[in-house]
């Protein structure tokens, strides 16, 4: 048994990390948060694509650096941790991935290498309204070979330059309706406007299309399958970056907590605070425990990977949520003060757990695929 | 990362396999403990007996003994302990492996899990070589049985503050004292005990461990009954109890720090324990009817299985990355103290949540109870016993804010004054 990530992926950890502290500094980040003009850090950016993180994944024929599954994993945990305001998420765990899994030859050639490079930026845009997506929400039509509807919400939409976007081939709205086409954002039919979000540092917008020439990707018919592949791949990464977040609102919790005084003693030394620390450790071991299994199933193509990416999802959204939260908690006033950054770690925790699907329908995936398991 | 056994691995895996599919029986994730297993230590603290009597007690312990023996004959029953001792001479991946395997068996082993994993340890790191020759082999094949004389009335998750009297008497001790929650002390053959051997020293300074014979003149056991109605665990009263100096373990005034050899020890030991966990709740809930069909269709069970299931696995999965740590020469991770805290707990919620969704059946609780066979109302006793046995919830949270955090002590009035000057309460 070898449960842990290689000396050369620990040397790529301590690399982004050195590097994401010099050029991804909570500054940089309040730029983005306090800047309606920025979507993200657009130096950043360049500078991380340049490092080659945008085409970790993405085999080298097209233009990616070819390395696996696991150094993404890396890199997501230390782009949690910097709280980097990139849209990394949408254009790497999911724009590319569904690209690598379903793009033809052909496709793959032409999105694959701009995206690696980071000169393009993808996304994905699924939901149309309130409450989980699901086949007899999503109404955006595909008739001969133009989309008509209106996305809502579309994470970092406005960034992007190719949007993969659901959409049905039949007015009799099923599971086995949907299909995914790939638009270009500089489509005349396409409009985008923005929307604020809980942490604009992640932004959002809508997206409406008018007669929007498309590319269909993948199967006709089989979104739904794809979109879970997909969702449950870019959930070990999502859980990484949770699990990166979680582990600073606990460092940040505690090195206040030695720093403050209240009643002649330093606060971490109360005990209603040690334990808090404890539960929050506890918690963010679980979830770093689940992650590293899910990392496993993503990385070896394992059939387990649905329950090992819901376990990690779940697991991560839970312990980032509470650390964040706890977080302010043991701030006292100070903590909901713009000035510090608590808030930052609050915002980011809640927007990654709705990202994909909230906790709840991670759960539900979880025992779905539990039982499904068990009949086979 | 891979989860393959290396072919040393496989091949260890494959003779446990093979030794456990021809000594012992298997059994379905639904299925309770064997019948009449009250053994000595807290993982059946609270099982019932589902035999009843003496003569019930005594076949018990009997066929313990006799798996015992075939597993220590098989050289299974220490994998961590040297050859010498009868040991398998193993490593810590090799005592997981055999964990795994045996998990899916019906097995006694309560009786013997105090001396294997903590006392026969504590005397291998401080005892006599005579001693460790005389007892230790015994230990493993369960020949013998040791238990734990540590907590007191007045000193439980604070141990140091024990006040039973080892007084020297040219080359003897004489104790006086009494000791309590004392594990399967009624059928001990040996126990280990810490003893304050000078009160006017600070509290940790002075105290001193010993081995007894449990048959020594002055010695008595009594059982306590437990919230679970069994009686695993004894008051002990230890009446001008003589014992010669040759049964001192370590030095004079340094039992705290032989005692923490065993504590360390009590981690390892208690950190996986058997029992409910979400294997459990989920099969249960297919069996069980709530108000819109089975329970495992019920989204709000779904809801809280999902919790159950990440603490489980979550829990396994840190157990990997301490063994990957082990194998590679470092030291072990968090696991050892998370472990218990997050298992206790979530037995308890489980066990709770199940009688729930028995809804008025869960009420049931005897022997020829037809649902489930009295497992969740058995987890729901024993379930309040572990969160407390083996270092309280809220001691192992001091333990993970102090040495995994470095938060600061909490602050003490008993580290500088002289033991017997120390404020106490009324017992
Ligand atoms: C929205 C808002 C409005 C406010 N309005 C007013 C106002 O109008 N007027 C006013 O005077 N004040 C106001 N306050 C201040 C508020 O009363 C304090 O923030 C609060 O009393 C906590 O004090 P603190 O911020 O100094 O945190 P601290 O006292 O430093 O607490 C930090 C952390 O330590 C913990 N802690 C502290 N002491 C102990 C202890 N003995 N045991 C265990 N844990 C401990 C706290 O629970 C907290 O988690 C406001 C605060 C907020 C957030
Ligand atoms: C089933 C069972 C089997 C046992 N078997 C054995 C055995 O074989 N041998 C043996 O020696 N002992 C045994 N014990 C005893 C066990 O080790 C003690 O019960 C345990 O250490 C707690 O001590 P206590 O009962 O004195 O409770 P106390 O220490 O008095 O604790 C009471 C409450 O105070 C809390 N508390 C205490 N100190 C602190 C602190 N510093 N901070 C916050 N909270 C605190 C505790 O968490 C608990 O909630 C057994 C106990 C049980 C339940």
């Amino acid at each position: 048994m070898n449960f842990d990530f290689s000396d050369d992926q620990k040397l790529l950890r301590d690399q982004a990390r050195k590097f994401l502290q010099d050029k991804c500094d909570r500054k940089s980040v309040r730029t983005i948060l306090e800047d309606n003009q920025k979507n993200y850090d657009s130096d950043l950016w360049s500078q991380i694509s340049e490092l080659g993180w945008t085409g970790t994944a993405i085999p080298e024929e097209y233009g990616g650096l070819g390395l696996g599954m696991l150094e993404l994993c890396v890199i997501a945990e230390e782009l949690g941790r910097a709280l980097a305001p990139t849209p990394f998420s949408s254009s790497i765990y999911i724009f590319a991935e569904f690209l690598k899994s379903y793009g033809t030859d052909e496709q793959k050639k032409k999105y694959l290498p701009l995206i690696a490079s980071g000169k393009k930026i993808g996304t994905f845009a699924l939901s149309e309204t309130n409450g989980k997506p699901k086949p007899n929400n999503i109404k955006t039509q595909h008739t001969s070979g133009k989309l008509n509807g209106s996305k809502n919400p579309v994470s970092d939409g406005e960034s992007a330059d190719y949007i993969i976007v659901a959409a049905n081939s039949d007015s009799n709205l099923n599971y086995n309706s949907l299909s995914l086409f790939i638009i270009d954002r500089n489509d005349s039919g396409v409009d985008i406007s923005n929307l604020d979000t809980i942490d604009p540092t992640r932004p959002a917008c809508t997206v409406d299309l008018k007669n929007v020439t498309c590319d269909r990707l993948g199967d006709e018919g089989s979104g739904w399958e794809m979109i879970d592949n997909i969702f449950n791949r870019a959930a070990v990464l999502f859980s990484f970056e949770q699990v990166g977040g979680a582990q600073v609102s606990l460092d940040e919790a505690k090195k206040y907590s030695l720093e403050r005084f209240a009643f002649g003693k330093q606060i971490g030394a109360f005990q209603a605070l040690k334990h808090k620390m404890a539960d929050m450790y506890v918690k963010i071991e679980l979830a770093r425990s689940n992650a590293y299994y899910g990392a496993w199933a993503l990385s070896t193509d394992s059939n387990e990977l649905p329950i090992a990416a819901a376990g990690a999802r779940v697991s991560a959204s839970e312990a980032y949520n509470y650390a964040s939260q706890e977080n302010i908690q043991i701030h006292g006033g100070v903590g909901f003060t713009w000035e510090y950054d608590c808030h930052l770690f609050y915002r980011r925790s809640k927007l990654l757990s709705l990202n994909i699907g909230s906790i709840r329908q991670w759960k539900e995936n979880l025992i779905s695929n539990l039982e499904k398991r068990n009949i086979v | 990362m891979d989860f393959n056994d290396t072919p040393q691995e496989a091949e260890f895996r494959k003779k446990v396999r093979s030794f456990l599919e021809a000594n012992a029986e298997k059994r379905s994730t639904l299925a309770a403990k064997p019948k009449g297993d009250s053994g000595s230590s807290i993982s059946s603290a609270g099982a019932p007996e589902t035999v009843k009597g003496e003569d019930a007690a005594k076949v018990a312990l009997d066929n313990a003994k006799e798996w015992q023996r075939k597993k220590a004959d098989a050289g299974f029953a220490a994998i961590l302990w040297p050859k010498e001792f009868g040991g398998y001479g193993g490593t810590p991946i090799e005592q997981v492996i055999y964990a795994q395997e045996e998990h899916d068996y019906f097995v006694h082993s309560g009786y013997f899990e105090i001396g294997i994993g903590m006392l026969g340890p504590t005397m291998m790191s401080w005892g006599k070589d005579e001693d460790k020759k005389r007892f230790l082999p015994k230990m493993i094949t369960g020949e013998e049985i040791w238990c734990q004389l540590f907590s007191e009335p007045s000193a439980g998750s604070d141990l140091a503050g024990i006040r039973m009297k080892a007084e020297k008497d040219g080359d003897e001790w004489v104790l006086n004292g009494q000791k309590v929650w004392t594990s399967g002390a009624h059928f001990a053959d040996y126990g280990m005990i810490v003893a304050r051997s000078d009160p006017t020293a600070l509290k940790h300074k002075g105290l001193t461990y010993f081995y007894v014979d449990m048959k020594t003149p002055g010695i008595e056991a009594k059982p306590i009954k437990q919230i679970s109605g069994s009686a695993n665990f004894n008051e002990v009263f230890f009446n001008d109890v003589r014992i010669p100096d040759s049964q001192r373990i370590g030095a004079e005034g340094d039992g705290w720090k032989v005692s923490l050899t065993t504590l360390m020890n009590e981690r390892l030991a208690v950190g996986d324990p058997p029992g409910l966990d979400f294997d459990q709740i989920f099969e249960a809930s297919k069996e069980i009817e709530v108000e819109d069909g089975l329970a495992v269709k019920n989204s709000e069970v779904r809801q809280k299985m999902a919790d159950w299931y990440i603490q489980s696995r979550g829990l396994q999965y840190t157990k990997y990355r301490s063994m990957t740590a082990l194998s590679k020469g470092q030291t072990p991770g968090p696991e050892l103290s998370i472990s218990k805290l997050v298992t206790a707990s979530k037995m308890q919620d489980v066990s709770s949540y199940a009688l729930d969704l028995m809804d008025m059946s869960g009420m049931v609780h005897q022997d020829q109870n037809p649902i489930l066979k009295n497992l969740f109302q058995n987890g729901y006793f024993f379930s309040a016993a572990m969160r407390i046995a083996g270092g309280t919830d809220e001691v192992l949270r001091n333990i993970i804010a102090e040495r995994v955090l470095g938060l600061p002590q909490d602050e003490r009035s008993d580290k500088k004054l002289p033991f017997n000057e120390l404020p106490s309460g009324k017992n």
